[in-house]
């Protein structure tokens, strides 16, 4: 087990930026209160934005023009919606108009429990438009690995970060069992869930894969996403955001379309999340997720079916 | 609804300076002629092209409102430029190619963008020239222009419309660079109209008067090419700053019709300038040279 947090990750990461690439970091309220959970160092180099949500995605994308490559925080993921549209219609875009990039890293941190605009998971949406590189790295390597990703493209990248995650050390590796049944998909913070729901079912005879999703667009389906599932003959996708129309349907289809296997899809209720602890729809965790399997499992047995 | 105090100042003399015109050497008046020229003449021979249907994207027309990019190009000709939607005369002000312009609206792939883009998108990183392109949401190149003056510390000039400054995040984009004192030069292309919805019908209050809260510099003008030249000057070395420069928009807001003639002709009222100022055989000559040229540009 490490030492290094995510979230120590995040910050020595911006700080060399700041510091040794004349980078930029802007955002609103972010050298106050912990200095967003510890993931912003005190260096030169950062911008306090005003309220403005939209002006401020436009004031980074316009720093993105003349190549300072900034990190552009946005403390709760809900606040897309406001931060999107020159995200999506000009840093996204510019590159295939007219050859010039706009590459913003967006830092769109996620928590749960805290509400019905201050919980959400969007990274769906952007992986529906067409420019983005989208990502939700989970541990410190992986935030390594995306920024080196980062700086060596020219596209604009939504990094669907977690709250969740910033206390992590430990690194997520796949499992992959030759006698499983069913291979697990998860996204974002449900990858912790998925893991324990692994050892839930492992301990009832029921062997599972979990194959870690990072990378949500590209999604690249290659022999590590599709092997264990051709082998396991079933599959789950899990996300932390809606389920409707969100990343785990779009991941769970590309995966039966490249496989011909069905795969099924786990996300939030389609119900708003309120604060009150019975209405939160929170991230699915590890009982709700060994939960569908087993329902998955009873449903394709020869007495599920003959029950059905 | 009280009306608005900037739509009840439009006029074609609004601010113009008595004799400014003399303050400018004849090469500088005639210079800044010869751009409202070539930015005219190109738009005429578009519009033609449109007729005969070789030109078959959405146009916007510059013709009317040459007179604001011709001036202040001739002033601010190194800054970074961030252009609104209707952007042929910044183009073609700023010492954009003509032919890469027309090859554009053509989609051909020697255009612009290689003919991705189109008339409302243009761009330019030639030579001294970084202009870069709208994509069609009103006002987004503001809070870009703001952000490329922080991120480069480089003077930027930002042109945009009266429609344009009423959407959420432009004067939130300008309050920003008054705090940072960005070098940036907002200009408005006030022509007083969202597609055809005047002012009057919007809102109660003038852009000019919110950009000044903002501890922003700002001017209303009329279009008259010696007054604004004026101003940049006057304003160029203290930005943030802002004009507010009412002009006549000759077409509709997309496409090459019209709803009648303009409130005024400034095109006409530079020429009689001109000849008052005795230019009116060099400026003659000027404007026979560029219409040919122009005409050649879009000849079948």
């Amino acid at each position: 087990m490490g030492s290094v947090t995510v979230a120590d990750t995040i910050r020595e990461t911006t700080r060399d930026h700041l510091e040794r690439n004349d980078g930029l970091l802007l955002g609103q309220s972010v050298t106050a209160v912990g200095w967003v959970n510890g993931t912003v160092p005190d260096c030169r180099n950062i911008i306090e934005l005003p309220m403005t949500d939209v002006a401020g995605a436009g004031i980074a994308v316009g720093a993105a023009l003349v190549g300072r490559r900034p990190i552009f925080v946005i403390r709760f993921q809900d606040f897309l919606v406001l931060n999107g549209s020159p995200l999506i219609y000009f840093a996204a875009k510019t590159k295939a108009l007219h050859g010039k990039s706009a590459p913003v890293f967006v830092r769109a941190i996620a928590s749960d429990g805290l509400g019905p605009v201050h919980s959400g998971v969007l990274h769906g949406i952007f992986m529906h438009f067409p420019g983005f590189r989208v990502c939700s790295p989970m541990t410190p390597w992986e935030y390594r690995r995306i920024w080196e990703d980062f700086m060596s493209h020219d596209d604009p990248m939504i990094v669907s970060e977690h709250r969740a995650s910033f206390p992590n050390t430990e690194e997520l590796e796949d499992r992959v069992a030759g006698d499983a049944v069913i291979t697990i998909y998860p996204v974002s913070a449900t990858r912790f869930e998925a893991v324990k729901a692994a050892d839930v079912l492992a301990a009832e005879g029921i062997r599972c894969n979990v194959v870690h999703v990072l990378w949500l667009k590209p999604l690249v389906i290659d022999e590590r996403m599709a092997g264990p599932l051709c082998r396991s003959g079933s599959g789950l996708v899990v996300d932390a955001g809606h389920e409707t129309a969100g990343a785990s349907q779009a991941i769970a289809y590309a995966l039966t379309r490249a496989t011909g296997i069905p795969v099924a899809a786990m996300g939030l209720a389609d119900e708003t999340k309120c604060l009150c602890p019975p209405l939160q729809n929170r991230i699915p965790d590890a009982g709700r997720i060994a939960g569908a399997v087993r329902e998955m499992l009873r449903c394709a047995s020869p007495e599920g079916l003959a029950h059905g | 609804m009280i009306p608005a105090q900037g739509s009840g100042m439009r006029s074609a003399s609004l601010g113009v300076i008595p004799d400014i015109a003399l303050s400018f050497t004849t090469e500088h008046s005639l210079e800044m002629f010869r751009r409202m020229c070539v930015s005219r003449y190109f738009d005429l021979g578009l519009v033609e092209s449109v007729k005969d249907r070789r030109v078959t994207y959405p146009v916007y027309l510059s013709l009317g409102q040459e007179s604001v990019a011709a001036a202040i190009s001739t002033v601010v000709p190194g800054h970074m430029v961030f252009t609104q939607h209707r952007c042929h005369a910044t183009y073609l002000s700023f010492g954009g190619r003509p032919e890469k312009l027309r090859d554009e609206l053509l989609g051909l792939p020697t255009g612009t963008s290689g003919g991705r883009a189109g008339s409302n998108c243009i761009q330019c990183h030639e030579g001294r020239v970084t202009m870069f392109g709208h994509h069609g949401l009103i006002g987004e190149n503001v809070p870009q222009a703001v952000g490329a003056a922080l991120g480069s510390g480089r003077p930027v000039v930002c042109f945009f419309g009266d429609g344009a400054a009423e959407e959420d995040y432009v004067f939130a984009a300008m309050g920003f660079a008054a705090t940072h004192k960005l070098p940036v030069f907002f200009v408005c292309e006030d022509n007083n109209l969202s597609i055809l919805t005047p002012i009057e019908k919007r809102r109660s209050w003038s852009i000019t008067d919110v950009v000044r809260a903002l501890g922003i510099p700002a001017v209303d003008i009329t279009d008259d090419p010696w007054t604004i030249a004026h101003h940049a000057r006057e304003q160029a070395n203290s930005l943030p700053a802002f004009l507010n420069i009412y002009v006549c928009r000759k077409n509709w807001h997309v496409g090459v019709g019209s709803d009648g003639p303009p409130e005024w002709d400034r095109f006409a009222l530079v020429k009689e300038r001109l000849r008052e100022r005795g230019l009116a055989e060099r400026s003659g000559s000027l404007e026979d040279e560029t219409r040919q040229a122009m005409e050649k540009l879009w000849a079948p």
